[in-house]
């Protein structure tokens, strides 16, 4: 019952969360210099004070502020993002088209990271001074200080150029005909890259966060006993100690949803990945206004969601936590 | 998670905390190594445009010529313009940058951190939730929406990096607050009527530097790293050069000149490797709890 209370008022407060982070967007977007009707009187080639004042009469840009922003908030809320003069079409439908190619590719990347995390976390917490805790202190290193963007161009020049071994760019190949199979070793194939290239940044948080958990836990007592009662020291590792070693890794995991789209970014630039992050950058630079809310709104509902999901995971994984709450 | 434990005092030593600190930090080779990085940066960064001069923005030779040939170390870009110069003159921007937008950072976390451990109750809730609120927004694309909207100057690069990057310091300074207005030398000083600003400043903050001066050097790091993707998009003054934009304009045409993209890169992952080990040895040598492991 305390959980359901817990998430009940966690969901609020993420509403209100939510709310909040729209006002901000909109008023930021307000605040900046220019609006849409300037924006498409210039792609337009100019235009006449009547035709602008038209278009800001359409947008309901010549209300007051407070008005323009309930109203805005009012649609969001109704699930309306707005339209985009730019790609001439619905926000939201905008945002889902480029939803699936950003979600292969940030949830790829996050699910190699933490298994591979996890097992070289592991691995080299069993044995500290072995050749895997080197690796894993390099990856760390490398992981933190080398941006994602050249890792990319790095693994494009040596992959792409030279061997050869995957398309440089895109998500699919317009000479591979026909759906099924081929579609989706088609897309596999291209998918390779970014999700390596996302998966170092990752990569490196978790695992030398998984290593550091370990050792603590196998110093705890509890897997003394578990030793002293005769368990092999696999079973104790797997079955006991990885439990809660895992714990923290997951709180981390749950934190990079805010930086999903935001990493994402950089990397689709690299590759010029058909996601979201490609839209926010188009979208940016267009200055097309309701798209980059749009996305702004989406990635905060991420985030959001992201937390309560880590929070009811760590919930089911660890049972110390919440009962505090 | 944090475990903090009360610290236990040690036993009396000759020697003022800040020398045992460094004493610590010099012992520590790969701390001294990112050092002497980092001030090699700086050099490069301060006395090279006056060593080895020239525009960044001239086209001087040949576009692509591979480095060492024809006189220019590092070769030309695909305007023909020196790499050398170009890289000595991003070292400034990225070195600007970093320590700015970090100084910003760390303005904004303690003075949020120290009010909210400080004063507890409602203070403490209304700021931690506008924390929390700053760590919903998106980092890079919010800040992208910034520059963009608001013009790409390197004051308005410095502030969009600050404005998202404050909230891990402020949740650091506050746990140390709120561990540190329990101890025993607070309470005495608020015995004697020392005023709570001077409390806030000169009694819990020194005590509560060391975690924060680590964060503090990997935040300029960080920000060197977010200047680089916001430039590298384009998303930059353009009447400077930085390392970022190198990378970005050049990227086209790795396929002729891989080195273009590679250097510049090379020299973004240095610097902030190096500022990793530094912050890592500041880590091991103002954290004594730690020295033992």
């Amino acid at each position: 019952m305390t959980f359901l209370r817990a998430t009940f008022f966690r969901s609020l407060y993420a509403i209100l969360l939510l709310i909040a982070v729209l006002v901000l967007n909109f008023s930021m977007m307000h605040m900046a210099p220019g609006d849409v009707a300037d924006t498409i009187a210039q792609s337009m080639g100019g235009a006449d004070p009547e035709i602008m004042a038209q278009i800001r009469a359409d947008y309901g840009l010549d209300q007051p502020f407070l008005i323009q922003l309930a109203t805005y908030v009012g649609k969001v809320l109704n699930f309306d993002l707005g339209f985009s003069f730019f790609y001439n079409q619905p926000v939201v439908s905008l945002i889902l088209e480029r939803l699936p190619a950003t979600l292969l590719l940030v949830l790829g990347a996050q699910l190699l990271a933490l298994t591979l995390g996890v097992v070289l976390g592991v691995i080299s917490a069993r044995n500290p001074n072995g050749m895997t805790s080197h690796l894993v202190t390099g990856l760390a290193l490398f992981g933190y200080a080398a941006p994602v963007f050249w890792t990319g161009i790095l693994c494009l020049i040596a992959f792409s150029l030279h061997l050869g071994w995957f398309p440089t760019s895109g998500m699919r190949d317009v000479t591979v005909a026909g759906g099924g199979w081929a579609k989706l070793l088609d897309i596999a194939h291209h998918a390779v890259l970014p999700i390596i290239t996302l998966c170092s940044v990752y990569l490196a948080l978790y695992s030398r966060l998984c290593r550091t958990a370990m050792l603590e836990v196998l110093g705890s007592d509890y897997v003394r006993t578990a030793k002293a009662k005769g368990l092999s020291a696999r079973q104790v590792v797997y079955k006991h100690a990885l439990k809660n070693a895992v714990s923290p890794v997951i709180t981390l995991a749950g934190l990079q949803f805010s930086a999903v789209i935001s990493g994402a970014v950089l990397v689709e630039a690299v590759y010029s990945w058909p996601g979201l992050g490609t839209l926010a950058f188009q979208s940016i630079i267009a200055r097309d206004t309701p798209t980059i809310l749009g996305i702004l709104f989406f990635s905060a509902l991420v985030v959001i969601v992201g937390n309560l999901l880590t929070d009811i995971a760590l919930r089911l994984v660890d049972p110390r936590v919440g009962g505090k709450q | 998670m944090n475990t903090q434990k009360t610290p236990t005092p040690s036993t009396a030593q000759a020697q003022s905390p800040m020398g045992e600190a460094w004493r610590m930090f010099r012992r520590d080779h790969a701390a001294m190594a990112g050092l002497l990085v980092l001030m090699l940066v700086l050099i490069a960064g301060l006395a090279g445009p006056y060593v080895y001069s020239g525009d960044p923005f001239e086209m001087v030779w040949a576009p692509f010529t591979t480095p060492g040939t024809d006189g220019f170390v590092l070769g030309t870009d695909y305007l023909g313009r020196d790499l050398l110069v170009m890289l000595i003159h991003g070292a400034r921007v990225s070195i600007a940058i970093g320590l700015s937008a970090a100084f910003l950072t760390v303005v904004i976390g303690i003075t949020v951190g120290a009010l909210a451990g400080f004063y507890r109750g409602w203070v403490e809730e209304l700021l931690m939730r506008l924390t929390e609120f700053f760590q919903v927004l998106p980092t890079l694309l919010f800040s992208m929406v910034i520059v963009a909207l608001f013009g790409a100057s390197l004051p308005m690069i410095t502030l969009a990096i600050g404005i998202v990057s404050w909230p891990p310091v402020a949740r650091i300074t506050r746990a140390e607050f709120m561990r540190i207005r329990e101890l025993e030398y607070v309470t005495a000083a608020r015995a004697c009527g020392v005023s709570n600003v001077k409390i806030i400043l000169q009694v819990i903050l020194p005590n509560a530097l060391p975690p924060i001066i680590v964060q503090a050097a990997l935040m300029v790091g960080s920000a060197i790293l977010f200047e680089a993707g916001l430039s590298f998009l384009g998303l930059t003054d353009p009447n400077v050069v930085s390392w970022g934009q190198i990378i970005g304009s050049n990227r086209q045409y790795i396929l002729d000149s891989s080195y273009t993209v590679t250097i510049p890169g090379l020299a973004i992952f240095v610097t902030v490797l190096a500022i990793s080990l530094v912050g890592d040895g500041l880590n091991d040598a103002l954290n004594p709890k730690l020295r033992k492991r």
